[in-house]
């Protein structure tokens, strides 16, 4: 019996919480075909980017991505440095780095909740947010804001990370790491969740390659690809780290690779606190000449790549972005067809797509309709949360 | 004749079991959200819940047959009654008729039934999808709860609800023997299947075909299935309480036996993802299955 019906997972789904639409064809259980259909999220920001200085588009290239919010501009600033030859000081570097990682162990472990969520299992979903709350209270308390940090900038960093807060950085990094085992234990060796993983969603090594699949989801298929030990930028080349590979290609092994990363990024930023040096963390960049520079860092999900041509004025004559789930995403029209609907759920989340939180808040009083906290009430009461935290943890 | 009426309307069958029932799935959401760290809703929130769905608007898809408003009805008249009958021979002892433990796996059943009769006539094809999950699934859990019972009725050596309770008040809970251990638990596995909760909610999967069977009911229409389920909680609960735990049946001994029957269900719902339809269909009839034999052959040992 050929009986297709189409399945529409977008483009507003509760299965993802950016607009995407995916069209499976199933025949009763299995999926026999799927479009993809992206583009709803099209903001043109190469475009804006042309139309703004220098400095203004590491703020605007923050913006592609809420979880993502430091790899894009860490980009950039590496395309404008290639692009100008500007040296970065040896603390900016470190900074980079640790804010590049921390970033790597929030997006992983909101990657692990929405994983088990799609997969019907709302306690990890819960737990894994909740071990992620501390980082994020971890970035607020260095760079004083939660998503949108705002540290890079072009030859160097924008904030210093001080020296007392150094104790609770290490302190948070520590009562981490019993979360993540807990996590390893109740993940990897549930046999629940292997039935629903294991063999799910393969992409063999060779499909990899013909999808230019990139980060996590190309590491668990034996493409061993990461941009931070094959190009070392930051202070990547300082530091000892391994690159947790795997060969099956199915789910499980992303979700294993993930985890293991968790452990990686801890261990780099324990290294780079004992030896950042101290100094400047900033360069005088006055002028950008005319050229043509790139940008590669490793993304939570994989390469992000900035390409950034310039005329010798202050603003970009083209500026290219690409970034890890656009490649990422047409993997799943390999990946999903022949599963059954309750596979494809998680294959198509297992790359991790990225999405966009650009909403801002205003609290509005229900009776007399009248703001009472509009942006800047908001922000105020965020740094007062700051310097709670930082009385609280030290 | 009234009394009839006001046993069926008011207690133990349509009010009270409501009333409970949506206690017993505010229990749920509680113990669910403290697992998670989250704090959990107040006890009234169901109630609420329905207050507010019945102010919603009903909206009727386009090309649904008259069963899709029928069907929620259908299900609520069938698991009252069940719930009645259940309610009766517990609380008021003597109070049964017949065979009437069969009439009960009848009724069990209605309540599914009237999911699939109303998700059909929706005319979705994500709710043909869970319609076709939802059938795929009785057919798996049916096997292995009706050899659960089938192992108390060998074991009791009747099929009367009184007669189920009057052995245990005698002898002690079918439970505490070997055969009635594996008879519970295979009967508690398939207690959370029929409830469409935990590793078994395949048939609503919302991250998957977006609430399945119910996707398209909405207002009271929804209300009166969200309560059609609270009851069966309530009436899943009294059966296996009456099955299983029938020993003591004083206020204080019936509440925390209902309550870890609960616990017991919250704790398999939020310790497991949920399966895949052919997973689920090997588990019931594979494992679940061969333990319901064993409980069987056991309890003919007369162990």
């Amino acid at each position: 019996m050929s009986h297709k019906i189409v399945v529409p997972i977008g483009p507003y789904h509760p299965l993802q919480e950016e607009p995407e639409y995916f069209r499976l064809y199933v025949e009763g259980e299995k999926v026999v075909d799927i479009d993809i259909v992206i583009g709803y999220m099209h903001r043109g920001v190469e475009k804006l980017s042309e139309s703004k200085h220098f400095d203004q588009v590491a703020f605007l290239v923050e913006r592609i991505c809420g979880i993502c919010s430091n790899s894009h501009p860490f980009a950039y600033c590496l395309a404008i440095e290639d692009l100008g030859k500007i040296e970065v000081p040896p603390r900016a570097n470190f900074i980079r780095t640790i804010i590049a990682e921390l970033e790597r162990i929030h997006s992983h472990l909101l990657w692990l909740g929405l994983a088990g969520h799609f997969i019907g299992y709302n306690t990890v979903w819960m737990w894994a947010w909740r071990y992620r709350e501390p980082v994020l209270d971890c970035f607020e308390m260095i760079t004083g804001n939660r998503n949108h940090y705002a540290m890079m900038k072009i030859g160097g960093v924008r904030r210093d990370i001080e020296d007392k807060d150094i104790p609770a950085l290490r302190k948070i990094l520590d009562e981490l790491c019993p979360a993540v085992d807990m996590f390893k234990g109740a993940i990897m060796d549930d046999p629940v969740i292997q039935a629903r993983l294991v063999k799910v969603g393969v992409l063999t090594k060779q499909e990899t390659i013909d999808w230019c699949v990139v980060g996590p989801t190309a590491r668990a298929s034996g493409v061993d690809i990461d941009v931070r030990r094959d190009e070392p930028y930051g202070a990547y080349g300082l530091v000892k780290f391994n690159i947790p590979a795997a060969k099956d290609g199915d789910i499980f092994s992303k979700t294993v690779i993930r985890i293991k990363e968790l452990y990686e990024s801890i261990s780099i930023i324990r290294q780079c606190l004992d030896i950042m040096p101290k100094g400047e963390f900033d360069a005088d960049v006055k002028q950008i000449p005319p050229g043509e520079g790139i940008g590669r860092v490793e993304a939570p999900r994989g390469e992000c790549f900035h390409y950034v041509k310039s005329d010798g004025t202050n603003r970009p004559v083209r500026h290219k972005i690409r970034a890890p789930s656009y490649v990422n995403v047409a993997s799943n029209k390999v990946a999903c067809v022949g599963g059954t609907i309750s596979d494809a759920a998680i294959t198509l989340a297992a790359v991790d797509p990225c999405y966009c939180c650009t909403e801002r808040t205003a609290v509005v009083d229900r009776v007399s309709d009248k703001k009472i906290l509009n942006g800047f009430d908001l922000v105020k009461l965020s740094q007062e949360k700051t310097e709670y935290l930082k009385k609280k943890v030290i | 004749m009234p009394e009839l009426f006001f046993r069926y309307l008011f207690f133990p069958g349509f009010l009270f079991s409501a009333v409970v029932g949506l206690l017993a799935v505010w229990l749920d959401r509680k113990v669910t959200a403290r697992l998670q760290w989250r704090v959990g809703p107040p006890w009234h929130q169901c109630f609420m819940d329905i207050v507010k769905l019945f102010n919603k608007e009903v909206i009727v898809p386009e090309g649904a047959k008259i069963t899709f408003i029928l069907a929620p009805f259908l299900g609520l008249a069938g698991v009252t009654l069940l719930t009645t009958i259940l309610g009766r021979s517990l609380f008021s002892l003597g109070a049964g008729f017949g065979q009437d433990m069969i009439v009960v796996m009848y009724l069990l059943l209605i309540p599914v039934l009237a999911l699939i009769i109303g998700a059909s006539a929706s005319g979705n094809p994500l709710a043909s999808i869970g319609v076709s999950r939802e059938m795929k699934l009785v057919l798996s859990y049916e096997l292995p709860f009706i050899l659960a019972v089938i192992t108390v009725i060998i074991k009791t050596k009747a099929i009367n609800l009184n007669a189920v309770l009057d052995y245990q008040a005698v002898y002690s809970s079918c439970v505490f023997s070997l055969s009635g251990l594996l008879a519970f638990l295979v009967a508690l596995m398939c207690v959370v299947a029929k409830l469409g909760l935990g590793p078994f909610d395949i048939s609503e999967a919302e991250q998957e075909i977006m609430g399945g069977v119910l996707i398209e009911y909405s207002g009271f229409l929804l209300a009166v299935f969200k309560i059609g389920k609270a009851i069966l909680i309530h009436a899943l609960s009294l059966f296996l309480i009456i099955l299983f735990l029938g020993r003591d049946l004083s206020p204080l001994f019936l509440i925390l036996k209902y309550s870890g029957i609960l616990v017991a269900v919250i704790l398999i719902k939020n310790t497991n993802p949920r399966l895949r339809i052919d997973q689920a269909l090997r588990f019931f009839w594979g494992k679940l299955a061969l333990l319901g034999v064993l409980a069987v052959i056991l309890s003919l040992l007369g162990l």
